[in-house]
């Protein structure tokens, strides 16, 4: 089946319509040559016996209709082998590192299929990324998918970099690699990427693929697709532990977007496909661990959410699907807190299995739960002393309050380069903790306020 | 009818269209050269509508599509307990062994096990006359559940033959006199409810251990609640948490396009755990559906339909059995999807006009029934409700709400202050509520009632309260007041907050529920009493043996604590001035 077909009837937006074909299997890759040789890609999204429509995702400038159309009987796959470790590529794969083509060991289908709930293993090696309003409050386990939810210019990318740096799990030498999707960012972002990848090492551990902001956005559509592609084979054929960070999913989502309205769906909310949760869904979902496999895949989803607006589609639907959410606060970053985590709407779901005796400490669980009930409460206060003044508070208020202030400076301020370690940010909760009297700790068991608690330790 | 074949005509997505056929709304076909599992979902001139249960990557049209004359039923037998099912019956680790790690398509696989053989007792004799829905054998399908083999439902007839032994599931077990063979398989189309003589009302709670819910908003046996929030808000550790600790006989979980390693972590706890009642793991009392979120719609669409057969199949048992389904939105949205690719007129927000109906239809095969054998059985269905941006004005919540009795509302701002379970107290209600109240009197105490009520009551005017204290600050209120905003305190803290992870607060049985309130309302005349006597609310609020009211509940064997710190209380106040 590798007849070449001039029977384009239309073009509309990023879709072609094909005519007169010989019957053409759903989601095919489909190869276009323009008059003047150009090649680009596409994707069959509809076939009957009448039409056939093709998504391009190379864009559809220089398409007519003396194009052909050439429909290859497979779906699309990625290149593999061992040494795509260290490449850069573009966002459809194709290399831009100036280096050679890869040369595969095997070409993998890139949609993915669903990996076996019966088949996966429970997370719950616990990840250290040294920074203590995750570690401590909104712990990371390996095979999790935990999205950084932020906004225009807040230091997110930061934040994502500082956790690829430091990111190891305790007491294991491992083989691990990162996987780095670019959609639609800036040149300068992915400039600031590459180079700190670069100044650390990573980059020999990374495979890259950038799809930049004036790069088509169609092919945005295949970036994560390719990379979790990649990351499968790096963590389920060679037994790696993979970190997958892509940003900016806002963009991806765009893009999907984009291709509804071009294909005249109905839209759901706010103009987004209604398909929108299910296809985040299918990209998402491919983090975790499989039983009797080494390797496993972590990831790191960062989305820019439009307006500042957690309900906005994007990441309502993230949020419903991710093991919970890391929320970097304008407000924060306005006090000069970095990393401007703000832990009351973060949530790590699978915290709870990587936590306690056995994985990072006995007390962590209670002490997390501690912090969280005074800080969210010493928040609210804030609110309250703006009406009615710090005089109108009782003292267990004012305790409260200046745990809140304490809190924010001590435990989730951090030097962009500091590595703390469980134990150091466990120990500096327990020292803000310390600040209240011990009745006030409710949340606590007493055997673990009499093992932890500063007061107590100083006496041993 | 006659089984024949069409052709596919039209891909787009999971909804083919194929000409040529004569198969009947929602017949199964098998689409293209792999025989993908597929449903009928529309009939449009010459064409069928069909949605496919799986992937249709590389499905052309040409391809065939093979009839069965048959709907999608669900396979009812021994073997179903302990099962990990996708959407429509599939088990799940025997797709990993025949296919791997990943889900592949067209593959065929039982939903129970055909080959295994039973030991079979039969109860009918040869010439009983025997009537639908009536038992004629058992089978001890786990060490301590009792599988009926009953007659099916449109089936009566006198015994001709009816043996004990060893039998696998599609030898014959019993021959009537009419010449039917009836092995201990029955296969009943899932989107059709199985019949019970009546349904009775809702008069016996259904005990969760779950102080927000048992003290507050309680479910009733065959009764019907939703539990809309946010992400994040706790829906699937509340249904899960159900799950665990509810008294009923069987529990049906499905996971209805949600996440993966939330059902692993489930297959991984459920083995393990054991059942307070019964001292089995509760894996042998459950029935569990994954069809995750990146799973195909179609078999996510169809997951409930079959989830809720195989809950009414031990329903007719005599068993009681609660259906959890998380979540009823991703269900919706599937409807939404199937519908928005047949370009059918959309209704509010994209949902097809039928969702209402949909939803009613569901939660109709609840109950607590007098079945056809004149047993009593039940279903109770709990239904997660994923609202977009936690906004509870969606078509789905709301249409929800029209049908289920007891609305958990869970609200975020509890969830940031880490407040577990998020209940919002206020919000929340149970219509069951006042049928419910005798049997609490009868049961746990004659107080049961009236403690709530007081409970609720300080609750509601603590809400009034803090309105005045944003307003002017806490130390503003007259002293009174300010009790009552203590005394509030204590019964969200210490009484309405209960861990699911803590080893011991995750279950709170109904006389440790109801000590607990007792003492922080005793707590509270005492306090009030003391305020008449002049003692001023500083040294009130200081008392210690408040803060070890807090600790009790994490306590097993709590009694002698509780009396412990009651009497310590009784001291303290003794000696106030
Ligand atoms: N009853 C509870 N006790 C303790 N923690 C809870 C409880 N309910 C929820 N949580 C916490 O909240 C998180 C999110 O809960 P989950 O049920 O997954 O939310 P949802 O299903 O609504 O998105 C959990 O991972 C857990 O940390
Ligand atoms: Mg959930």
């Amino acid at each position: 089946m590798t007849k070449e077909y001039k029977t384009i009837n239309e073009i509309k937006g990023p879709l072609l319509f094909v005519e007169k074909t010989e019957p053409v299997g759903y989601n095919e890759l489909v190869e276009i040559r323009t008059e003047k040789g150009e090649v680009k890609r596409g994707q069959v999204l509809d076939t009957s016996n009448e039409v056939v429509v093709v998504q391009v995702f190379e864009g559809t400038g220089g398409l007519g209709k003396d194009t052909s159309v050439k429909f290859t009987g497979d779906v699309i796959r990625m290149p593999l082998a061992p040494d795509i470790i260290g490449r850069v590529l573009s966002g459809s794969g194709q290399p831009r590192d100036g280096g050679p083509p890869i040369v595969p060991d095997v070409e993998k289908e890139i949609a993915g299929a669903a990996i076996n709930p019966a088949a996966r293993e429970k997370p719950r090696a616990f990840i250290q990324t040294g920074i203590s309003t995750i570690d401590g409050t909104n712990t990371l386990v390996r095979g999790q998918k935990l999205p950084i939810f932020s906004g225009a210019g807040l230091p997110h990318n930061d934040v994502a970099l500082q956790i690829a740096r430091q990111s190891k799990a305790l007491g294991e030498a491992e083989s691990f690699a990162v996987v780095f999707c670019a959609m639609g960012i800036t040149n300068e972002e992915a400039q600031n990427f590459m180079a700190d990848f670069e100044r650390t090492g990573a980059l020999e551990r990374a495979v890259i693929f950038l799809n930049l902001a004036d790069d088509p956005a169609v092919e945005r559509l295949l970036t994560p697709r390719l990379g979790l592609t990649t990351a499968e084979y790096l963590a389920f054929d060679l037994d790696m532990h993979v970190l997958v960070i892509y940003t900016d999913m806002t963009n991806y989502c765009e893009a999907m977007r984009q291709m509804g309205a071009a294909r005249e769906e109905v839209p759901g909310r706010r103009g987004y496909p209604g398909y929108m949760y299910t296809d985040l869904a299918i990209q998402y979902e491919r983090a975790g661990i499989i039983t009797g496999k080494k390797g496993s895949i972590t990831q790191f989803p960062i989305l820019t959410m439009p307006g500042d607006d957690i309900t906005h589609p994007i990441p309502d639907l993230s949020g419903y699907i991710t093991e919970g959410q890391l929320i970097i606060s304008r407000e924060l970053h306005r006090k000069g807190i970095y990393p401007p985590i703000d832990i009351r709407p973060s949530l790590s779901r699978l915290m709870n299995s990587g936590i306690g005796a056995g994985h990072t400490r006995e007390d962590h669980r209670a002490v997390s739960d501690q912090l969280y009930a005074y800080y969210a409460e010493g928040c609210d206060l804030r609110g309250l002393v703006a009406i009615v003044g710090k005089e109108a508070l009782s003292e267990r208020d004012r305790l409260v309050l200046e745990f809140a202030d304490a809190f924010e400076r001590k435990f989730v301020n951090q030097g962009r380069d500091e590595d703390r370690s469980i134990f150091d940010t466990l120990d500096i909760g327990w020292n803000l903790l310390q600040a209240l009297p011990e009745t006030m700790l409710t949340r606590i068991d007493d055997h673990l306020i009499k093992k932890y608690h500063p007061r107590y330790r100083k006496k041993e | 009818m006659e089984v024949g074949t069409g052709k596919v005509h039209r891909v787009a997505g999971p909804v083919v269209q194929a000409t040529g056929l004569k198969s009947h709304m929602y017949d199964l076909v098998l689409v293209g050269e792999e025989g993908l599992m597929s449903e009928i979902i529309g009939i449009a001139g010459d064409k069928h509508v069909i949605q496919v249960y799986e992937d249709t990557d590389g499905v052309k049209p040409g391809e065939p599509v093979k009839e069965t004359g048959a709907p999608l039923v669900a396979q009812l037998g021994p073997g179903i307990l302990t099962s990990i099912y996708d959407g429509i019956q599939r088990p799940l680790p025997q797709l990993v062994e025949a296919s791997g790690n990943f889900i592949s398509r067209g593959l065929f696989v039982d939903g129970i096990d055909h080959k295994k053989k039973w030991e079979f007792t039969a109860v009918a004799k040869k010439g009983d006359k025997v009537e639908p829905g009536q038992t004629i054998g058992t089978v001890q399908e786990q060490l301590l559940i009792k599988h009926k083999i009953m007659m099916p439902p449109d089936t009566r007839g006198t015994i001709k033959e009816i043996h004990s032994g060893n039998f696998n599931v599609e030898d014959t077990i019993c021959v009537l006199e009419d010449g039917t063979e009836l092995p201990m398989i029955q296969y009943w189309p899932v989107r059709r409810a199985r019949p019970s003589r009546i349904k009775q009302a809702p008069t016996i709670p259904l005990r969760t251990g779950q102080r927000v819910i048992d003290g507050f908003f309680s479910l009733a046996k065959g009764g019907t609640a939703a539990i809309p929030g946010g992400f994040g808000t706790g829906k699937t550790v509340m249904q899960q948490t159900l799950s665990k600790w509810s008294d009923v006989d069987i529990v049906v979980y499905v996971g209805c396009g949600e996440r993966g390693n939330e059902m692993a972590d489930l297959l991984h706890e459920f083995p393990e755990l054991v059942d307070p009642r019964t001292d089995r793991p509760l894996m042998e009392r459950s029935i569990v559906y994954a069809n995750t979120s990146n799973m195909p719609v179609a078999a996510r669409e169809a997951s409930i339909y079959t989830g809720i057969t195989t809950a009414e199949y031990y329903r007719d048992m005599g068993y009681d059995v609660m259906m959890t389904a998380d979540s009823t939105s991703r269900w919706a949205e599937a409807m939404r999807e199937l519908s928005s690719r047949l370009e059918e007129m959309p209704g509010e927000e994209g949902y097809p006009a039928y969702l209402g109906a949909r939803l009613a239809d569901f939660y109709e095969r609840s109950g607590r029934v007098t079945t056809l054998e004149g047993t009593e059985g039940s279903i109770s269905i709990v239904g997660a409700v994923s609202p977009p941006g936690g906004d509870f004005t969606e078509p789905v919540t709301q249409n929800t709400l029209r049908i289920t009795k007891v609305f958990w509302a869970l609200d975020s701002k509890l969830t940031q202050r880490r407040h577990f379970p998020s209940i919002n107290w206020l919000d929340s209600y149970s219509l069951y509520d006042l049928a419910l109240e005798p049997w609490f009197v009868e049961n746990v105490s004659p107080d049961w009632n009236k403690n709530k009520r007081r409970a609720m009551e300080i609750l509601q005017e603590n809400a009034e309260l803090e309105e005045i204290v944003m307003l002017v600050g806490s130390d503003a209120l007259p002293e009174d007041q300010q009790l009552t905003l203590e005394v509030a305190r204590m019964i969200i803290n210490f009484w309405l907050a209960q861990s699911a992870f803590h080893p011991v607060d995750t279950f709170c049985p109904y006389k440790k529920q109801f000590d607990l309130l007792k003492a922080i309302l005793e707590y509270r005349d005492r306090a009030f009493e003391a305020l008449a006597r002049g003692v001023p609310t500083d040294v009130i609020l200081g008392t210690p043996s408040k803060d070890a009211l807090a600790k009790v509940r994490l306590v097993e064997d709590y009694e002698p604590e509780l009396a412990k710190v009651t009497a310590q209380m009784e001291s303290e106040f003794k000696t106030m001035s």
